[in-house]
């Protein structure tokens, strides 16, 4: 091993009485080279830019339904349906008078009311229960090589499969469609989180511990926080499964006294009222479509907060 | 000013300081004693000899840059060092002070603003919420970046970045500052700019710096000692001293001869890997 010494700044400007100057000349080059590396986007401001936004989220909607009725008002003027003489099927316009009508009425309110509200019971379980075992599993290497496969496994299990395990073990109640819901999308769910704390960067972990976060402090600052978008993409994955449980659930499971929108959709399909189930399909379709827009605003929420995402790019 | 600015060292214990890797006229302890560290990773016929045998002492307040060819375990060594690393024989010893660690990727949380990403690193040590946010604001004014708080990392250039992940290393009060790399993602100019400043704030805070780099200017610009590693496995072959008269810039004839001989011995051991 050898030793040299060097001179190594003849070159340099010598003297530190100039280091002041020498400070803050430093300092707003950097603050230059900031400003330029940043470079603000000014766009249109204003009631105009605003508006321009508004049409462009809407018109595809609009479209969307014009597509919907569209092909319905097609569906209903060809013959395929073999109907014309029943008069079971009606076009769009008889069909959203319908609709309309029976927004109405109370009832459809009261079935809407029980159907959502079991919804949210069985997603809140589905989410407790899915983050839990995410969390426990995730965690723990060796019930996390037990377990993954029984969890992905639980995924493809169509949840109707489910039904009549549910029913022999809780009877036709309520208790059997949130058993089913919560078998539907806590699998997903605690994937999402399994999925999330996997892919935590590695360099992310490294700097933490370095930091001195262990632990819980590890876990809470670091690993849950770097794991929300995937967890909600589990959330939004799970709530399709639980709708779609639901669903299956309130036309399987016929609960006496309980007015929900699978007795509709059933009372309707008993009197031959194609016209009323089609309306019971949309307010479905709509709820549906609701939360997971809600779910897809979170998650676009969350990545932009992260950069993951820029702006004007679509969902 | 210049902390670092060292005159007249002893010529008698010259010899004896040397031998123990120790610089001499510092008359300080070592503020980081690598002894004969090793390092293999896997086992048997495989079995790849990353470090050997090294050994490598900073004192308080020396920026001591690493050099050395792709694989002379350069990253492990400041991963060992970090303790995010266990070495295979040797002896890692700080004297109980406290090490931080920036890598050449920034790794700064991006759900966190700048100013939350400093102040988790006070968190993490439990300082009181209220000295959190002072000490933040100040740290992040240390690397002029006051008006940036509350970006988040994906706001901020390269080189911003870069600085808050320093900001965030000296929150954690380090006496040991280990730097992996850290500007070998950006440009020359922005470069440039954060030698300066990492100068200033290391001679202000009199921090001990380990600094690994693959750019031999970059170490002749920023070290009171540059360390030349051979490769695979990874010793140590050359070690030059730079005396510290004043400042000092990239382009400086100074800079340059050093970093030319240091080029040349480079040269000379990877010849000798074929």
């Amino acid at each position: 091993m050898a030793s040299t010494r060097t001179p190594a700044d003849q070159g340099g400007r010598p003297g530190t009485s100039r280091d002041g100057r020498l400070a803050a000349a430093e300092s707003s080059a950097i603050a230059g080279l900031d400003s330029l590396e940043i470079g603000e986007v000014t766009g249109a401001r204003g009631a105009g830019r605003l508006a321009r936004k508004a049409w462009s989220a809407t018109w595809p909607k609009l479209l969307a339904i014009a597509i919907v009725l569209g092909a319905w008002e097609l569906f209903y003027l060809s013959d395929f349906h073999g109907d014309s003489t029943n008069g079971l099927v009606k076009g769009p316009g008889p069909g959203l008078a319908n609709l309309w009508d029976q927004l109405q009425h109370a009832q459809l309110w009261q079935a809407i009311g029980t159907t959502v509200q079991t919804a949210v019971v069985g997603f809140a379980l589905a989410m407790l229960i899915g983050s839990v075992i995410g969390a426990v599993v995730s965690r723990i290497p060796p019930l996390r090589a037990a377990t993954g496969s029984i969890i992905s496994g639980l995924q493809t299990m169509p949840s109707i499969a489910w039904f009549p395990f549910a029913i022999i073990l809780f009877g036709t109640s309520v208790r059997a469609i949130l058993f089913v819901m919560v078998l539907g999308a806590a699998p997903s769910i605690a994937n999402g989180l399994i999925t999330g704390v996997d892919y935590t960067p590695p360099l992310l972990l490294r700097a933490g511990r370095t930091m001195g976060l262990r632990g819980v402090a590890l876990y809470r600052h670091l690993i849950l926080p770097a794991s929300l978008p995937a967890y909600v993409a589990g959330l939004k994955q799970g709530w399709a499964f639980a709708w779609r449980s639901l669903m299956a659930g309130e036309l399987l499971v016929i609960l006496i006294g309980h007015l929900s929108l699978g007795i509709l959709l059933n009372n309707a399909q008993d009197q031959l009222d194609l016209t009323s189930a089609i309306s019971i399909m949309i307010v479905i379709l709509v709820i549906g479509i609701v939360v997971d827009g809600v779910f897809s605003k979170t998650d676009q929420a969350v990545r932009r907060r992260r950069g993951l995402l820029t702006e004007g790019q679509p969902a | 000013m210049n902390v670092l600015q060292r005159s007249g060292a002893p010529q008698d214990p010259l010899s004896k300081a040397l031998l123990n890797g120790q610089r001499p006229g510092t008359g300080g302890a070592a503020a980081i004693r690598l002894t004969e560290i090793t390092k293999v990773y896997g086992r048997g016929q495989g079995a790849v000899h990353a470090v050997d045998r090294l050994s490598l002492t900073a004192d308080d307040g020396e920026f001591v840059c690493i050099v050395g060819a792709s694989g002379c375990g350069k990253s492990t060594l400041l991963s060992i060092v970090a303790g995010l690393d266990a070495p295979t024989a040797g002896q890692v010893d700080t004297g109980g002070r406290r090490v931080a660690i920036m890598f050449q990727e920034p790794a700064l949380f991006p759900w966190l603003t700048a100013r939350r990403n400093v102040e988790l690193a006070l968190r993490a040590r439990r300082v009181p919420k209220d000295e959190r946010r002072r000490r933040a604001a100040d740290l992040l004014e240390t690397v002029h970046l006051a008006e940036f708080a509350d970006k988040r990392p994906h706001e901020l250039s390269g080189g911003m970045r870069q600085r808050v992940a320093l900001a965030r290393a000296l929150a954690q009060d380090a006496d040991v500052l280990l730097m992996d790399e850290p500007f070998g993602a950006l440009d020359a100019m922005t470069r440039d700019l954060l030698h300066d400043e990492l100068e200033r704030i290391c001679s202000e805070r009199r921090l001990s710096v380990l600094f690994v780099t693959h750019n031999v200017r970059e170490a002749a610009r920023l070290g009171d000692r540059v360390v030349l590693l051979s490769s695979r496995p990874g010793r140590v072959i050359e070690e030059y001293h730079v005396p510290r008269t004043g400042p000092r810039r990239i382009d400086s004839a100074g800079v340059a001869d050093l970093a030319s001989r240091v080029t040349d011995r480079l040269r000379e051991e990877m010849r000798r890997h074929g």
